[in-house]
């Protein structure tokens, strides 16, 4: 089963206004582990750079430095002619992911010759079946030869997961796979995401700003804050017990009815990100303009800090929390 | 991954029990897919294709059927009837046919200058837009300096240039395609850096594409309908600047076009003479052929951007009877 | 101008609704007619919060748009009837107004802010234009300094900083162009305001800020609020009573702690599944206890094509 690693990725964009040339930096320095069996979330709000990573995951773009290193079953790296056979990606628009000329057949017919796994035209007709029929659409035959607009967006969705599994990949990039969704059709294509790991054993990189499907889906969490991890640990620690004054935020902010008519966000932080201006790189925390508890120390930027196991926060208020050298690895544990 | 209960699973459409022999129900004749990108019928693209196809099918089979359009009588200039629908020159030669004539050599230049117009901008368009960097800026440079200078005087310079001998058809369709190519390069250029970014492309070259085949196979078809809206462009520009070149005696002097008729009608002073039917019929069908292909042009703008269609209503009378 | 009337000023000006549905009935008149809004029927009392929730194409924005009279063909009102309880005794025939009477009714006494209302506003202009705007239209005799004074007056109300009156909707973030929207919504001081997906392009941190602010406004000015949306919990959180519409109909209208603990319809009953809890169990939904019925889908939709 294939493992992906993602070391220390950063991203630049060079933005031109005018004569200047600025530069952006949309993902500062991330890095984690993908291991077979186990999904991994990728929370953020819009401009934190999840989309970024996953692109570069993807091989869509490529990193400024840092690297995406996927290692094969047998222990040996993937070579970049193979990368794509093993990871692939799901992309958020059911409506814009499917070319609208061709055929369900012809979408995933292309991915299973290109990687070998059907040949002659009796293969690939009955791959397609067995594809479609595992992501429950049904009769196969009949949606087979459909086009993408005749279908609703939960379906086109589904296409689209079939599509990631038809090479075979062992690692899965889900890239707000559901958020253009209609409500009530979400989850069950959540529950077929769930579903199909468990069976095929896939990594899963799940990427969402949904924290409360965040933390029913994946068993880890990494909290994305204008392009850094700002907290990380497995998915019921950050959400019930967030230690990073973003997270805190982010969970006081998420309506939950249960808090009927409390007045919510007494907490910390402002509203609204204080004008839209270009982040500074590394000049410390990139949170501080809005956080509650800003402190002269946030000037530099804070490594990670640990505060439960496997649990870190980019924060100065843990300092007393073993600093450790950036934890890329979230090991296997029995789920 | 927690799975919250494997019976929120909605399943699309129920099964339907044992899955048939999958080769045999997968290789049904796929649905035409070429039906969701053509024109909806209309009463403009009905009237734009009855026009389009009359005048053509006059261009093309007019000739076979009509007599000769050099034949000299010395009957001189005489008005429609009598042996000749519509008269006859100040030669003496049978308008009529040379109408037949002329519309197929204007429909000949212009089916040229279409495709090789439409070639050349799909060329420099398409490629530039998806290759980006420095291919793009040089493409880009080109077609906007081919824009910037002046159309009509670069082919009358052209055209002044080519020693009368060697006018034919052919050489007056490549002039037009050299000069009328540019614009359209813009439209595509554009219409294909907008699809580049689509996620179905990202999704074709995530799953290992190579890039000539996410050009030929995923943007191409998009582009279908932009390219026969300025393939229609290209016609109608060939036809009128045809007509207009050779109105000034720089057009194809050894063919015969509808541009020539008009030439040759301006010569004999048939407009002072008031011999309408040596002028009328050759303007009337430039004109009634551009109108037909704007006409086809209008619906095909329908497709490529669907706000402009308009439903169809369903009648007053059944409407208040359901009120 | 201002009419500081809090929401139990407003309830005790004229006791009974604001705002009263019957029956009504939009159908889009075109070659296979569809039914947008089937026999609707709902009352908004004064000052209350009515959440209208639904997924795409079930008809909550044509019913929204149709109370308006902002529906154009071929949607049209086939039957029923719409009926406004001004505060000051009369009683007003939505539908039956005529085009000057019309004017005179919209923005002064409903307003309405539309979805991807933040892209709605005039890049050209000044956002201090675009309210004065609305006051020149609606309010011809206001000098130019009250004006200035009610723009200002607003900005402080929904949270702007008045000073950010001269910018241009580009300087702007989305979050506060949509306050900007609702203080134009605001301006004339109206008794119902519909808001039809006001925060679904916004990130939950300040769709919080909004939300606040609207819950603050409504008990100081003591407007009704028709708030749309799919994002039922938001509902939950927010309104007083939830109207759940599925292909046109109203399925269930009731208080939101109603909905939240005794739901009625299985269709309630199954968005409500379509909601995980963010802090309760793992694995429960967002009604913690017993499990809702998990019907199939009850049949694919119709396709309520929507031409906006």
């Amino acid at each position: 089963m294939t493992t992906l690693e993602v070391k220390n990725l950063v991203k630049d964009f060079s933005i031109r206004s005018g004569w200047r040339r600025t530069s952006l930096r949309a993902v500062d320095d991330v890095s984690f582990t993908l291991v077979p069996g186990r999904t991994v979330a990728l929370v953020g709000e819009s401009g934190s750079g999840k989309s970024t990573v996953a692109r570069m995951i993807a091989r869509l773009e490529k990193p400024t430095s840092g690297q995406v290193v996927a290692t094969a079953p047998d222990g040996r790296q993937v070579k970049n002619r193979h990368y794509r056979d093993h990871v692939q990606m799901v992309f958020q628009d059911p409506f814009a992911s499917l070319n609208p000329f061709h055929t369900i057949e012809h979408h995933l017919a292309r991915p299973l010759r290109l990687h070998g796994r059907a040949k002659s035209r009796d293969e690939v007709d009955a791959l397609v079946v067995q594809l479609l029929e595992r992501v429950n659409l049904a009769p196969a035959a009949s949606v087979a030869y459909r086009r993408p607009h005749e279908l609703s967006g939960g379906q086109r969705q589904r296409v689209a997961i079939a599509r990631a599994l038809a090479p075979g990949a062992q690692v899965v990039i889900a890239d707000e796979p559901v958020s253009m969704l209609d409500v009530s059709i979400r989850l069950g294509v959540l529950n077929l995401l769930a579903r199909l790991q468990r069976e095929d054993n896939l990594a899963v990189l799940y990427i969402t700003h949904d924290l409360a499907t965040a933390r029913h889906f994946s068993d880890d969490i990494l909290v994305m804050y204008r392009g850094r991890v700002v907290e990380r640990g497995p998915a019921d620690d950050v959400i019930l017990n967030p230690k990073h004054p973003y997270t805190q935020l982010l969970a006081s902010a998420a309506p939950d009815p249960e808090m009927r008519g409390r007045s919510r966000l007494a907490v910390s932080g402002s509203i609204e990100p204080t004008g839209a201006g270009v982040p500074r790189a590394d000049s410390g925390c990139n949170f501080r303009d809005r956080c509650a508890f800003a402190m002269d120390a946030c000037a530099e930027v804070p490594p990670n800090f640990a505060i439960g196991y496997d649990h870190f926060a980019k924060c100065w208020l843990y300092p007393e929390g073993a600093t450790s050298p950036e934890r890329t690895a979230v090991q296997g544990r029995p789920a | 991954m927690t799975n919250i209960s494997p019976s929120t699973e909605p399943v699309s459409e129920p099964r339907q029990g044992p899955v048939p022999a999958a080769p045999e129900a997968a290789r049904r004749r796929p649905v035409s897919g070429w039906r969701a990108i053509l024109p909806r019928w209309s009463p403009k693209l009905g009237v734009g294709l009855g026009l389009v196809t009359a005048i053509a099918l006059f261009g093309i089979l007019g000739p076979m059927v009509v007599g000769d359009p050099a034949a000299i009588n010395n009957v001189g200039l005489t008005p429609p009837g009598g042996g000749h629908l519509l008269g006859t020159t100040q030669t003496g030669q049978d308008v009529f046919a040379q109408l037949a004539y002329a519309t197929r050599g204007s429909l000949q230049v212009g089916l040229l200058v279409g495709v090789m117009a439409t070639a050349l901008s799909a060329l420099f368009g398409i490629i530039g837009g998806y290759v980006g960097g420095a291919v793009d800026e040089v493409f880009s440079l080109f077609s906007n300096v081919m824009l910037v200078i002046p159309g009509l005087p670069l082919v009358i310079v052209i055209s002044a240039f080519v020693p009368a001998a060697q006018r034919g058809a052919w050489m007056i369709a490549i002039v037009l395609a050299i000069t009328g190519w540019a614009a359209s390069s813009r439209v595509l250029r554009a219409q294909t850096l907008s699809l580049r970014n689509r996620d179905y492309v990202a999704a074709s070259r995530v799953a290992g594409e190579k890039p000539w085949r996410v050009v030929s196979v995923e943007i191409l078809p998009n582009l279908l309908p932009v390219l026969a809206s300025q393939f229609v462009f290209a016609v109608i520009f060939a036809i009128l600047s045809e007509a207009g070149l050779s109105f000034l005696g720089l057009g194809a002097s050894n063919s015969s076009t509808l541009g020539t008729m008009l030439y040759y009608a301006q010569n004999g002073f048939a407009l002072q003479l008031e011999a309408w039917w040596w002028f009328v019929p050759p303007g009337a069908v430039i004109a009634l052929f551009g109108c037909g292909l704007s006409l086809i042009n209008f619906s095909i703008d329908e497709i490529i951007n669907p706000k402009l269609r308009t439903e169809p209503r369903k009648r007053a009378a059944s409407r208040s009877a359901a009120a | 101008m201002t009419t500081n009337t809090t929401a139990a000023d407003a309830r005790r000006a004229r006791p009974g609704p604001v705002l009263t549905v019957e029956h009504l009935d939009v159908i889009y008149q075109v070659a296979a007619p569809v039914h947008a809004v089937r026999d609707v029927s709902l009352t908004l009392g004064r000052g209350e919060i009515l959440g209208l929730a639904g997924e795409s194409g079930c008809g909550k924005t044509t019913l929204a748009y149709a109370i308006n009279r902002l529906h154009r063909p071929p949607a049209e009102v086939t039957a029923g009837s719409v009926t406004f309880h001004d505060r000051d005794g009369h009683d007003l025939d939505l539908l039956a107004l005529k085009n000057e009477e019309l004017r005179r009714f919209r923005w002064v006494k409903l307003s309405m802010v539309f979805q991807g209302a933040m892209n709605a506003l005039n890049p050209v202009t000044s956002v201090r234009a675009q309210l004065d705007d609305v006051l020149t239209t609606h309010v011809p005799s206001m000098s130019r300094r009250a004006r200035r004074a009610r723009c200002a007056e607003l900005f402080d109300l929904v949270g702007v900083d008045p000073g950010r009156l001269d910018s241009y909707p580009h300087e702007l973030s989305g979050g506060m162009r949509q306050r900007v929207m609702i203080a134009m919504a605001l301006l004339l001081d109206p008794q119902v305001m519909i808001m039809d997906e006001p925060t679904t392009a916004l990130d939950v941190v300040v769709q919080r800020g909004i939300l606040r602010e609207i819950l603050r406004l409504r008990e100081e000015l003591g407007f009704a609020v028709i708030f749309i949306t799919h994002d039922l919990p938001l509902l939950l959180e927010l309104s007083d009573r939830i109207a759940i519409m599925l292909e046109g109909e109203i399925v269930e209208l009731a208080s939101a702690d109603e909905i939240y603990q005794r739901p009625q319809h299985p269709y309630t009953r199954k968005l409500l599944d379509a909601f995980p809890s963010l802090t309760g169990d793992r694995g429960a939904f967002i009604r913690s206890g017993a499990s809702s019925s998990r019907e199939p889908l009850p049949g694919s939709q119709p396709e309520t094509v929507d031409p906006r």
